[in-house]
């Protein structure tokens, strides 16, 4: 293997375990936090992907410049959030809480199916195209193949995602108020933390991370129906490998099928579906908890 | 009080009569309506790029039917005068949600015929089931050549060509366009209809080019995958001076959009065997230069074809919804057609009588007639497969009119594109594509 083709799996790996990265760290903070399994992720994704496109669509044709369309992103991404997020945590999950977790997960699975048919009512079936931002950033020569800047600065926003929530959680009052009710939420309770309004922010901010990922995204394919059901499978093997509820866990994890499925592209493209579960249920036959899973504290 | 029949009532009543005291069976009724089931991706990634245009088509044609506005020779209002009632049902769910689904077409709506369904997968799951149910079936799009080639049909049509015609063409297009390109890689959907394409392209290159070299390193992602970062970078690095892919769908148009970008079209010819499903909704961001196909003459490839036909179905599409007619949109017209074609001459030979659904099937059993953009003959398969012939052109936007075009466009006969009858794709291109006629 020459070095440009090294360099390129490398770059390619990157890129995807980016992208993989914000919309597993979405669901993993979620399981971490509230103990869900939360299937409607998807829907934030899909929602993030499909309000960024439609904005971007109606922004660019308001004659604003494809450079400023980087702010639709945002605001898609804060809306989402914002407003999906936190009708879903009020007038679902919450009565969910106290429940058996198999039924949180039907919970959720129904979430989804109604969030993927609301998706076809409001924005129809007809796939949106919103590629403005990516071709405002051109593309660049590195390897001796040519790449999207927006590809790479995919990496870059999958880096500050991380690093802010490293900082969130550990420098901050309400990131050690997180921490303890992931070890403890009985105790927690005891303590006199809110619980609840640990729940909703958590929610909320993880679905941010999933509408983030969507919302990126999306300038760099056609937004469809039924689109995010894939993305949230792989986002799940993610989890799986780093172990649930690990932030770390969803970095390496993110970071191991992406480099495993860049090099199966490149140099065994027939297995290149078989990989990522392959690599998956590897780590699972010696480490069934994840590579990450937080310990628990055992309670007498 | 007294009512006097009129001479009319008096007559009916007598033939009736003398019908009776002979013992001879009445001819069938005269149907005022039959029902007609159009499957097609309502909901999903395929809904926008091919089953809205094709729910569109059938329903642009039926309307034109019932009311007698079809140009000649299919201006007589009806199917064998019945007026359609068409029923549009949603073909997203895969096949465990289409089985049932047929069955409740069959046996509690009871249509008349069922006209439609664009995924392979879906209609090789369909094929032992509308045998078992027995009710007319014409295939309007999907490609898979397993449907006849792995048991005889009695109750299914396919009033298009099948996949091997496509990847047969696009080899001919381009061992005569670029003679002197030799190597070529691929993406395809990897599935059915992503494996057989590759297969019978990668098959009949190296059968028309002595000098033919597939690269070892072709792309198969998962349908619906949308994100081709890593393969577009593999195929950049390939030395292969081609790219063919069956893409479809949003596939593909993420594929196009994020290739285009990165220059993969200006490295390497791109031939894309469905691309003229994406080139009205791309417009200006397809990229000259692409050889483009439709899955036959439709869609793009023929929106100029002089033909009263094509020239109504263009116009009135357009007039109606907006747009120009894609692939889609042609291929579900064709199947409607092909049921109007089958009552109405079945009626004829029935004498002028309603005919049933035996002697409709007998009337599109090897038949051959005129189409919107093609001829349609039912040659293979003991005449329920057609065959219809093929054509490839190259991208270049129209900016003058501002809107998508082709240049270069050539048209393959049906006779050079699909196999013989009784003999597989396989063995049909692994032998040299023995007795096609291709001038």
């Amino acid at each position: 293997m020459d070095f440009n083709t090294a360099l390129t799996i490398l770059i390619d790996g990157l890129e995807f375990s980016s992208y993989l990265f914000i919309v597993s760290v979405g669901l993993t903070l979620v399981f971490g936090v509230m103990k869900i399994l939360n299937v409607a992720h998807a829907n934030f994704y899909a929602w993030g992907a499909y309000m960024a496109a439609w904005l971007i669509g109606r922004w660019t044709n308001m004659g604003f410049s494809e450079g400023s369309t980087f702010l639709m992103i945002a605001v898609a991404t804060i809306v989402v959030g914002l407003v999906l997020g936190y009708l879903v945590e009020r007038c679902v999950l919450r009565y969910m809480y106290e429940r058996d977790e198999v039924v949180t997960v039907l919970a959720t699975f129904a979430l989804f199916l109604i969030l993927e048919d609301a998706i076809l009512l409001i924005f129809g079936v007809d796939p949106y195209f919103a590629d403005q931002p990516m071709f405002a950033l051109g593309s660049i020569d590195i390897g001796g193949i040519t790449r999207t800047v927006y590809g790479l600065t995919m990496i870059a926003v999958a880096i500050v995602v991380g690093i802010g929530l490293w900082l969130l959680l550990t420098k901050t009052t309400w990131g050690r108020l997180l921490i303890a009710v992931i070890h403890d939420r009985e105790m927690s309770i005891s303590m006199g933390i809110n619980v609840k309004r640990v729940y909703i922010v958590t929610f909320i901010l993880g679905a941010m991370l999933g509408a983030l990922g969507g919302a990126y995204v999306a300038p760099t394919i056609s937004v469809a129906p039924g689109f995010a059901v894939d993305v949230v499978v792989l986002s799940f093997a993610v989890v799986a490998i780093g172990g649930m509820g690990s932030i770390p866990g969803a970095i390496i994890g993110a970071l191991i099928v992406g480099i495993a499925r860049a090099i199966a592209v490149h140099n065994f493209p027939q297995v290149e579906l078989f990989v990522v579960f392959a690599v998956m249920a590897i780590v699972l036959v010696f480490k069934p908890e994840g590579l990450f899973a937080p310990e628990r504290s055992r309670k007498i | 009080m007294f009512h006097i029949p009129n001479i009319r009532t008096l007559a009916a009543a007598s033939f009736s009569a003398a019908i009776l005291a002979t013992g001879i069976s009445a001819p069938a009724h005269a149907k005022d309506a039959i029902k007609i089931a159009v499957p097609a991706f309502l909901s999903g990634a395929a809904a926008g790029p091919f089953g809205v245009p094709a729910r569109n088509g059938a329903e642009m044609v039926i309307d034109a039917i019932n009311a007698g506005k079809l140009p000649e020779p299919y201006s007589a209002a009806g199917f064998a005068g019945a007026k359609a009632e068409a029923i549009f049902i949603d073909e997203a769910g895969g096949n465990a949600k289409q089985v049932p689904e047929y069955r409740n077409l069959v046996q509690k709506r009871d249509v008349d015929v069922i006209a439609g369904y664009i995924s392979s997968g879906t209609c090789a799951a369909l094929a032992p089931v509308i045998e078992e149910l027995q009710r007319l079936t014409i295939f309007s799009t999907c490609g898979t050549p397993r449907i006849f080639e792995e048991a005889p049909r009695k109750y299914i049509f396919r009033s298009m060509a099948h996949a091997t015609a496509d990847s047969v063409a696009a080899a001919h297009y381009v061992r005569t366009m670029f003679p002197d390109s030799h190597s070529y890689t691929g993406i395809n959907q990897n599935y059915a209809w992503g494996q057989d394409s590759w297969r019978d392209f990668d098959l009949t290159m190296q059968q028309l080019d002595s000098e033919a070299k597939p690269s070892e390193k072709t792309q198969f992602p998962k349908i619906f995958a949308g994100q081709y970062g890593s393969e577009i970078s593999a195929m950049s690095l390939d030395k292969a001076e081609m790219v063919h892919s069956s893409f479809w769908g949003g596939d593909l148009e993420s594929f196009i959009s994020q290739a285009n970008i990165r220059g993969l079209f200006k490295k390497k010819k791109a031939i894309l065997t469905v691309g003229g499903t994406a080139a009205y909704r791309l417009g200006k961001k397809l990229p000259d230069g692409i050889i483009l196909g439709a899955r036959g003459p439709y869609g793009i490839l023929v929106r100029d074809r002089d033909t009263a036909l094509n020239t109504w179905f263009v116009t009135t599409y357009k007039d109606r919804y907006g747009t120009y007619p894609s692939g889609p949109s042609y291929q579900y017209a064709q199947a409607i057609l092909t049921a109007k074609y089958g009552y109405d001459k079945a009626m004829k030979d029935n004498g002028g009588n309603f005919p049933d659904q035996d002697q409709v099937i007998a009337a599109i059993k090897g038949a051959k007639f005129e189409s919107f953009s093609t001829t349609v003959d039912f040659a293979l398969a003991d005449g329920h497969q057609a065959i219809t012939e093929n054509v490839y052109g190259i991208t270049k936007y129209d900016s003058e009119n501002g809107e998508p075009g082709v240049t270069d466009v050539k048209f393959f006969p049906a006779e050079c594109v699909m196999p013989p009858d009784g003999e597989t794709s396989v063995e049909w291109i692994k032998g040299g594509m023995k007795g096609a006629k291709c001038n």
